[in-house]
Formats: structure tokens, C-alpha cells, sequence
């Protein structure tokens, strides 16, 4: 995956870059917002981070020159600007995703590999049903199977697992899932998503030889079928 | 600078000054204007007198020839307070009259002018104004008709004198009030800029005096006073914050700063390290969470947060964030009840007030969580109503509770009470929920649940709709 990272803070984008690379990941640099807006131009990136304050160009201004010249690469922004209103503001100026500062690197990492997937199949035609090992989920009919086995799930449970299931095989975060399963944006001060998970976990999990839905220390949750 | 020097500057001052001048140009104006008009009225009366007596002796002299004029004139000037006459020979040698002294070569033009003269009686005395009129009558002779202008001239001294008298009389009067206005207002001024630099060196006691008569200097020192008033309120404030950042997050940080030490001069293996590593980052993690919510109350109170504000479900928010938390109750062996009505529209922050009402449900969950051995079970409760005046979302719970005296104080930043700060959490949860609700123009109500407590987050219906 092919990242460009536009930052001023030459440590955060030295450290950031370094990160990307021990996970396999290149990522090109713009210490300003014009270099950034030069560079992510010419497209060939999978994702952008953008941090919102930069010199020469601010950040929102350089997602919007993108977006008017119809430059559709995944943006993310990453910024000091936390509030709700700050976000509302980074969504609507065209990014796809939005972090604030101080951030787990997990937590980008996992946005970051999110949106470049997103990228990777065309967002229009989502897939009708998951198929992870031999657990299976029909969004038609709202049908969950495991082995062919008929699994019960809470309408929240469901959602919870399409998520997971849509990104399989990806880290996805405790705040990802609490943004998109619950559309709500706050950190919650308990471990509440992991109780939900490990509810979701017996039901699909429970008397199975292979778990499926696996913990990632220090950074989330990922459906995978580990047998592969 | 010297109090005179002082006193110049004054604006007080500077419009006394201002009057003063005005003052002058319009007395002056008018008393101008009467003198002028009073003289004019003096000369045309003159000129009249002076054209009747020619009338009445140029009728004589037709009637009766210079000898009748002669004696005319004779009676005539023999009266007191009489006109001036002289009636002179073609050659200018006097046959009648009361004056001498002027020069009788001019007596030769006919026609009114100005003239000299002194008194026929007097001899030496100093020569006379008059306003005369010389005729030439049949025969070359000369007719002078007169009025002394003395009279006038004296008339015309007073008026200049009254003019003069009566600016300097206006000048010190408006001096005098100036100074006093001055003085007066310069003194309260003063009077008001001594707390003001105490204020200003640091002691915040100070108050400026307030007269009682309600004027607009009193008006002023109430206003500033009130302003005084708050800032040292917001001043408590903050310094009462600050106190409390320092503490809370200081605490933490030390944790923090202590285990990396601790690591560096004990851990032998990779493994020590990176439990202490991780163990960094959760605390590190634990003093973002607990800014993050200080910056989140501080923009709710400073309220410019309406921008995120729209017509959402009330109803459905509770019953999101009743579903979310709970698992969590069952995992802690609490029973939660949740009694939501179908809908309940309210214009405002979604997501902020999802997170008070997750703030009140962690709470209740933590605070109600007991042993299984105690007999009572724990319960919470969350639970949403429609008022007349907008609605009210609860959340009660079982557990120990908050005393009546207290209550007012959990809601302030950082306050857990005793017995409570073992407990995780930041102390921001309920602050937060009272931001969130003032915010929204509402209150936080804390109340007896009996046993418990009972959290009611009051939101008016203003705006809904809009």
C-alpha cells in the first residue's frame, strides 16, 4: 500500500513514516500543504493523511482542491481538533475518515487499511453476503450460519458482525466499530465494546473447534480464519 | 502634575471651557446688538428734533424775517436743556445763538455734520459733541440748529461699561462652576481609580464606591463592580480548576513517569519492558481520555457548540446507549430497566447527549455493582419523559448514593467524593453530563432515589423544530 502523508511536524511524519514501513507500508512525505497537494495530484496513493493545520495550504482547503478535481483517493484526516463539530467540518470538507491527535498508531493503521480496501473494490457493489471459514452472513435475508448451523443474533449483534465480517481479515478498532455499529462518535470510559464482542464471540464462536473472531492486543478486533 | 495641571486636562474642564466661550460670544452678541439698536434709536430721535426746530424757525423766518428769528432763537436757547443755535451773517459774523468755539468757516457749508463747540455761558469749558444742521436762509444767511451729543455719549459709556462688567462677571462665574464641576467629578474619579489600581497590583478585594444617587458615574461603578464581581468568580473558577488539572493529571503522569523509571533501572528482559511499556501507554491513553473530556466541557460551557445541533430522537439516543451499556450491567450482575417512550423529538447535539447519558449509565453501573452475597439485587434504571416544558431523561441506580449536601458539589470538575476516588474514572463524568445539559439551555438535577441515586438531565423544548 502506497500512502502519502502530509504533516509539518517533521518528528510525527519521520515516526509515522518508520511505523508504515515495519508493517510493510510505503509512504511518501509533504512537510506543507502545497507539496501535499502537488504530490496527492497526480493520484497513485491508496490513502492521504492529512493533518488540518498545515503552512502554505490548511488542510480542508487542500481535501476540497482534491475533491473539485475529482480526485477520489481515500482521505484521513489527523488532527489536534477533536470536538464533534471539528469532525462534522473535516467529513464534510470531502475526508472519508477523521482521528484526532494523540492517536494509537493501531488506530491509524486500522483506518488507514480500512479506507485503502474500501478503495480496492468499488464501494457501489457491496457484497450481498460475508463468507469467513465457515461462518457465512446473508445481509438479504439476515441470515447468520455457521458450518450450516443457524445462529441467533440480536439486530446489534448482526450488525456488529457484518462489520467485522465486511473488513475480514482487517484490525478493526473498538472506536471503528462504536463509530459505525453505533454512529456514535464519544470514547466510552469502559470496556463496553469488549463485552459486546465477547457476546458476539459465544454465540459464533462457543463450541467450535477454530475461533474466528480473534483479539488484537493493543489494537482491536479481526475476523479471520486463522486455519488459512 | 500638579492638581492645576491635572484640573486643565480634565474634560469636565475643557467643557467649561467650551461654555465659557459661547457664553461670552452670545452675551456679548446681544448686549451688542441692544447698544447698537439703543444709539441708533438716540440719533434718529436727535435728527428729528434738530429737523423740527429747523422746520418751526425757517416757518418764523418766513413769517417774520431774520428780527423774528433772532428773537426766536433767543427765546429759545434761553430755556434749559435747549437745542444749540446760531444764526450768522453771510460772512459768518454771529447775530444770535448759545455757542461759540466752532469754526465758523464751516458754518459756510450747508448740510448735517458732526461738530465741536463749547458753550456761549461756560467760556473755557472743554469743547462739546454735537449733531448739527446748518441751513442757508434767503439772504445768505446761515441758520445752525443742534444737540449736544453728550447725552448720547454718556448713554453709550454705560452700555459699553454694562457689556464689559457682565463678561467678566460671566467669565468667573463660569470659572468658578468649572473648577467646581471639575473638582467634584475628578474627585469621585479619583475616588474610583484608587481600588482599580489595587485591583490591578493583584489584591481582587477592592470595589469602587457607589454614591447612591444613581447618576451615571454610580451607573458606571455598579456596572464595573459587577464586572469585577465576575471575573473574580471566573477567577476562583479557573484557579479551582487548575488546582484540580494539576492534581488529577499530575497524579497519573507521575504513575506514568515512575514505572518508566522503574523499568529502566530494574526490567532485566525484553518481557519486563514491554509489560511496562504497555502499562505506559494505558495510563497514557487514561490522561487523553480525561483531556479530551476537559476540552469537551470547556467547549460545551463556552457554548458554541451549536453547530453539531438538529432535530434528532431523544428516545431512540437512550435506547441506543441503554443497549450499548447493557451487557456491561449484566457482566457486573445489574439488573437494567429501561422505560422509553416510543419518540421523543428534541433539537440539539446528538452525539453529546449520547455521551452524558452514557457518562450517568457507566456511573449507575459502577455505583450500583455490589457483591452477589448482598441480598438486594442491584438495579439501574434509565428512563425518559415528555413535560410541558421539554423532557427529561433519567437514570437512577440502587447503589450507596450521593448526601443531600454533596450533591451540588459532584457535579463541579474532578470532585469524587470519599470513598469513591478507588474507583476507576476521571471525576469529569457528571461535570460533563451539566455541561452538556446547561448547553442545551437545561439542568442537571440530582435526586434522592431512595436508596440511590436519581440523575435527571432536564432539557427545555426551545428550538425544537427550528
Amino acid at each position: 500500500m502506497k500512502l502519502l502523508i502530509i504533516e509539518d511536524d517533521a518528528a510525527a511524519a519521520a515516526y509515522l513514516e518508520k511505523a508504515f514501513r515495519e508493517v510493510g507500508h510505503m509512504a511518501d512525505l509533504a512537510a506543507n500543504g502545497l507539496d501535499g497537494y502537488a504530490l496527492a495530484s497526480d493520484g497513485g496513493y491508496d490513502v492521504v493523511v492529512v493533518d488540518r493545520m498545515l503552512p502554505k495550504m490548511d488542510g480542508l482547503s487542500l481535501i476540497h482542491a482534491l475533491r473539485e478535481q475529482k480526485i477520489e483517493t481515500p482521505i484521513l484526516i489527523l488532527s489536534a481538533l477533536g470536538q464533534v463539530d471539528d469532525r462534522v467540518k473535516g467529513l464534510r470538507a470531502g475526508a472519508d475518515d477523521y482521528l484526532a491527535k494523540p492517536y494509537a498508531f493501531s488506530e491509524l493503521l486500522a483506518r488507514v487499511e480500512v479506507l485503502a480496501r474500501r478503495r480496492g473494490t468499488a464501494s457501489s457493489t457491496e457484497e450481498t453476503s460475508y463468507q469467513i471459514g465457515g461462518l457465512e452472513l446473508n445481509r438479504l435475508s439476515h441470515r447468520v450460519t455457521r458450518d450450516g448451523q443457524e445462529i441467533e443474533l440480536q439486530p446489534r449483534e448482526f450488525r456488529l458482525l457484518e462489520y467485522l465480517m465486511r473488513h475480514g481479515g482487517q484490525v478493526v478498532t473498538r472506536t471503528m466499530l462504536l463509530e459505525n455499529v453505533w454512529d456514535y462518535h464519544f470514547d466510552p470510559q469502559t470496556n463496553v465494546i469488549d463485552v459486546h464482542i465477547s457476546r458476539l464471540r459465544s454465540k459464533i464462536d462457543k463450541g467450535f473447534e477454530t475461533p474466528l473472531l480473534h483479539t488484537v492486543r493493543g489494537a482491536g478486533y479481526s475476523i479471520r480464519d486463522s486455519a488459512r | 502634575m500638579t492638581a492645576l495641571g491635572k484640573l486643565f486636562r480634565t474634560t469636565a474642564f475643557k467643557l467649561s471651557m467650551a461654555y465659557l466661550v459661547i457664553f461670552v460670544l452670545f452675551a456679548s452678541a446681544i448686549l451688542g446688538y441692544v447698544a447698537f439698536n439703543m444709539r441708533r434709536l438716540l440719533d434718529e430721535q436727535v435728527s428729528l428734533t434738530i429737523e423740527e426746530d429747523v422746520k418751526g424757525l425757517v416757518t418764523q423766518f418766513n413769517s417774520g424775517g431774520l428780527r423774528r428769528l433772532v428773537a426766536q432763537i433767543e427765546r429759545r436757547a434761553s430755556q434749559p436743556g435747549s437745542s444749540l443755535y446760531l444764526v450768522t451773517t453771510p460772512t459768518g459774523e454771529t447775530l444770535a445763538g448759545n455757542i461759540s468755539g466752532i469754526d465758523q468757516e464751516g458754518l459756510l457749508d450747508a448740510g448735517r455734520y458732526q461738530l465741536f463747540y463749547r458753550v456761549l455761558e461756560d467760556g473755557d469749558a472743554k469743547p462739546h459733541r454735537a449733531l448739527v444742521d446748518t441751513i442757508v436762509l434767503p439772504g445768505g444767511f446761515r441758520l445752525l440748529v443742534g444737540r449736544d451729543l453728550s447725552e448720547t455719549d454718556r448713554f453709550r459709556g454705560v452700555i459699553r461699561s454694562a457689556i464689559g462688567w457682565s463678561i467678566l462677571l460671566v467669565l468667573m462665574m463660569a470659572v468658578a462652576g468649572g473648577v467646581f464641576v471639575a473638582r467634584r467629578v475628578l474627585g469621585r474619579i479619583d475616588a474610583m481609580t484608587a481600588p482599580t489600581r489595587s485591583i490591578k497590583a493583584g489584591d481582587f478585594s477592592g470595589r469602587l464606591a457607589v454614591s447612591g444617587t444613581n447618576d451615571e458615574l454610580d451607573r458606571l461603578a455598579q456596572n464595573l463592580n459587577a464586572m469585577l464581581d465576575r471575573i473574580a468568580e471566573l477567577m476562583a473558577g479557573l484557579r479551582e480548576v487548575s488546582d484540580n488539572i494539576a492534581h488529577d493529571l499530575k497524579t497519573p503522569l507521575t504513575r506514568l513517569r515512575n514505572s518508566a523509571e522503574e523499568a529502566l533501572r530494574t526490567a532485566t528482559d525484553t518481557e519486563e519492558y514491554r509489560l511496562t511499556l504497555e502499562n505506559v501507554i494505558d495510563e497514557a491513553d487514561q490522561l487523553i481520555r480525561t483531556f479530551n473530556a476537559l476540552l469537551m466541557i470547556a467547549r460545551a460551557e463556552s457554548g458554541n457548540a451549536t453547530e453539531g445541533m438538529a432535530a434528532f430522537d431523544a428516545a431512540d439516543v437512550a435506547r441506543d446507549v441503554a443497549e450499548l451499556y447493557e451487557p456491561l450491567a449484566e457482566e457486573a450482575h445489574v439488573t437494567m430497566h429501561v422505560t422509553l417512550p416510543e419518540k421523543l423529538p428534541l433539537y440539539g447535539s446528538r452525539e453529546l447527549i449520547g455521551q452524558a447519558l452514557a457518562n450517568l449509565l457507566d456511573n449507575a453501573i459502577k455505583y450500583a455493582a455490589r457483591d452477589e452475597s448482598v441480598s438486594e439485587k442491584a438495579e439501574i434504571s434509565i428512563g425518559a419523559v415528555a413535560t410541558g416544558t421539554g423532557i427529561e431523561l433519567s437514570v437512577s441506580d440502587n447503589g450507596p448514593g450521593i448526601p443531600e449536601a454533596d450533591r451540588a458539589r459532584v457535579v463541579e470538575r474532578f470532585v469524587r467524593l470519599e470513598g469513591s476516588r478507588s474507583r476507576p474514572g476521571s471525576g469529569l463524568g457528571l461535570s460533563l453530563a451539566s455541561a452538556v445539559a446547561r448547553l442545551h439551555g437545561g439542568t442537571l438535577r440530582l435526586e434522592d432515589h431512595a436508596p440511590g441515586l436519581r440523575v435527571v438531565l432536564a432539557i427545555p423544548k426551545r428550538g425544537i423544530g427550528s
